[in-house]
């Protein structure tokens, strides 16, 4: 276990020591582990898609549809084209990742400047808390719905759909965290000497909230996953013939009695991905704040 | 007490008002002009310029505004362009389908996530401890959607044990209905059966650790009535806070179920309106949705602090 750190040391090399020390927690958290392998192995398979993949995700054979899987050549079987499913999913893994970091990435920028000007100013606070309000008056599909009669559905709109049904809770965390750190010793330290709002906000209070915001994503990612997933099955999210896992399911459905393990593995990955998201989420927030820890 | 509901019930009227005014503006900024796509595309100017009139589209932007409230006070929704039918109508057949399947839902889940959630707590490590947190990451990893395929393969076509598809009006034939709306109210119930098992999980744990549970026992209370008494009020004000915050997962989850099963609900509607561009549709089946969804939310916030006195101190929202 580290010892406690010189105080020769700069601030930045004491940020390491910390990132580690929350690196090492994670690891001693079986799941946490877990969580953390799967996630390597669905970003891998993301990356490395054209190498893993068999066949071109969208490259029909027109011979051989509806095979069943573990079949030669054909490790996870066919969908009605007779593309190669395996090579579907390690694709649309892709697409999984990409607007679930869209989301996370809209959620994460919206979001936490709202939340720390609503949590340090009190008139923001108020039009950001009304702002938030009517966000959450729209479930996130009427979201989608209303997007997708506006601009005609795709990957943008489900993205932008997930990322602003996200937004307010996103808000909630970091004005919670801003108004825990603004009376703080150091932050009233920061004003005395004269420190503007913005100097305070952005040096201070925001690399507190961080954490915060870090572990709010983790939560979001599976969410937004999922919510890709039935975007594109109910057809208002990704567009054919892009591989996307909920397409896939949408497809399967209609073939199921020809192949029914077609509807079983794009699913699978979907549970694997966010399996992933919520075990390394829940080791990460444990690990950064030990009063969440699980009891 | 009454500061607290006053203020609560200003806020949902100013909430209501602004997503009219979105909804208002969303719908207007729909590609496509509905007076054309009413009188066809080959209406002459004058015919144009009768129809517009006739559906206040001449008119400033907020004495539309206005008509558009007035009209959505009567009950009067417009006509569905692609069907012709009244969309009051198009709900009436189709609201009460997506009524009884989410009412199921919330049963099942409130039954089975109280139930294995007061076991995990009670049996602390051991196996329905286990079994809880299992399910409760399955349930936030798998998506509703694919359990609801792997059911029809498995149970409804594998085991024959449900009707994959179909609908039987529950009004009409109560148990036929039920049995009907079984699979689809399973699906649409697990994600949240989870939440509400986690959540009463760690509430029973914070009570049964309480000082004042400690009394009573100490007073020699049978273990039981300890439960029920204590414990389980205080999960019931956690099981009302988790249903108000997970009604948008269900307003989502709802859609994608009837789909799956074919169920002719509300979210049937509301994607059919979609894909075939029906405005007045669309514009309906979004007021109502949001609407629904902030008095619904309203109604439990005010449960919510009948049931929990804690939170009327002082009179603040937050």
């Amino acid at each position: 276990m580290s010892e406690a750190t010189p105080v020769t040391q700069t601030a930045e090399i004491d940020l390491g020591g910390q990132r580690g020390q929350v690196l090492r927690q994670i690891a001693r958290n079986p799941l946490g582990v877990v969580g953390g392998l799967l996630l390597l192995a669905v970003v891998l398979t993301a990356v490395l898609a054209p190498l893993l993949a068999p066949y071109s995700p969208e490259q029909v054979h027109f011979d051989t549809p509806f095979q069943r899987a573990f079949t030669v050549g054909f490790p996870l079987g066919t969908d009605d084209l007779g593309r190669d499913i395996l090579s579907r999913i390690v694709y649309g893994t892709r697409v999984s990742l990409l607007v679930g970091a869209l989301a996370v990435l809209l959620a994460v920028v919206v979001g936490t400047p709202l939340g720390l000007l609503a949590g340090y100013v009190g008139w923001v606070d108020v039009i950001v808390s009304r702002l938030t309000d009517l966000t959450l008056a729209f479930p996130f599909l009427i979201i989608a719905v209303g997007l997708a009669a506006i601009n005609g559905p795709s990957v943008g709109n489900a993205a932008v759909a997930l990322g602003i049904a996200q937004v307010p809770t996103m808000v909630r965390v970091v004005r919670a965290e801003t108004l825990r750190h603004k009376e703080l010793e150091f932050v009233l330290a920061a004003r005395s000497l004269d420190a503007g709002g913005g100097r305070i906000l952005g040096q201070h209070i925001l690399p507190n909230a961080l954490s915060a915001v870090i572990v709010q994503a983790t939560v979001i990612m599976p969410v937004a996953v999922i919510g890709e997933a039935l975007l594109s099955f109910l057809g208002l999210g990704i567009q054919p013939p892009t591989p996307s896992l909920g397409i896939m399911l949408s497809d399967a459905q209609q073939y199921i009695f020809r192949a029914p393990t077609a509807a079983v593995f794009p699913g699978l990955a979907i549970a694997v991905i966010c399996l992933g998201f919520n075990l390394f989420g829940d080791a990460l927030r444990d690990a950064l704040d030990p009063t969440t820890r699980k009891r | 007490m009454a500061t607290y509901l006053l203020n609560r019930l200003w806020q949902s009227l100013a909430t209501l008002f602004l997503a009219s005014v979105v909804v208002f503006v969303g719908v207007r900024a729909l590609p496509g002009d509905p007076a054309l796509a009413l009188a066809g595309e080959e209406a002459d100017p004058a015919t144009l310029a009768a129809v517009r009139a006739d559906l206040g589209l001449d008119q400033p932007l907020v004495a539309q505004y206005g008509a558009f409230v007035k009209n959505l006070l009567q009950g009067d929704l417009g006509t569905s362009i692609a069907t012709g039918v009244p969309v009051t109508d198009l709900i009436a057949t189709t609201l009460p389908v997506t009524l009884w399947l989410s009412l199921y839902a919330v049963t099942i889940a409130i039954v089975v996530g109280i139930g294995a959630g007061v076991a995990a707590a009670v049996h602390r490590g051991r196996w329905p401890e286990w079994f809880a947190n299992g399910f409760t990451l399955v349930g936030l990893s798998v998506p509703s959607f694919w359990l609801g395929i792997l059911a029809i393969l498995y149970l409804a076509v594998g085991l024959r044990w449900f009707p994959a598809s179909g609908y039987v009006a529950v009004s009409e034939e109560p148990l036929r209905g039920l049995y009907y709306l079984t699979l689809p109210a399973v699906v649409l119930g697990t994600a949240l059966a989870a939440v509400v098992m986690r959540q009463t999980r760690s509430s029973m744990l914070d009570t049964l650790s309480a000082d004042y549970v400690r009394t009573a026992r100490a007073k020699g209370l049978r273990n039981r009535h300890v439960l029920t008494r204590f414990a389980l009020r205080n999960s019931l004000i956690v099981v009302v806070t988790i249903i108000g915050l997970q009604l948008g997962g269900l307003v989502s989850g709802a859609v994608v179920t009837e789909r799956i099963f074919g169920l002719p609900g509300f979210g049937k509607l509301t994607l059919d309106s979609v894909f075939t561009r029906d405005y007045p549709v669309i514009q309906a089946v979004v007021i109502i949705t949001t609407f629904a969804y902030i008095v619904i939310n309203l109604a439990i916030d005010l449960l919510y602090s009948l049931i929990n006195p804690r939170i009327r101190v002082g009179g603040s929202t937050r």
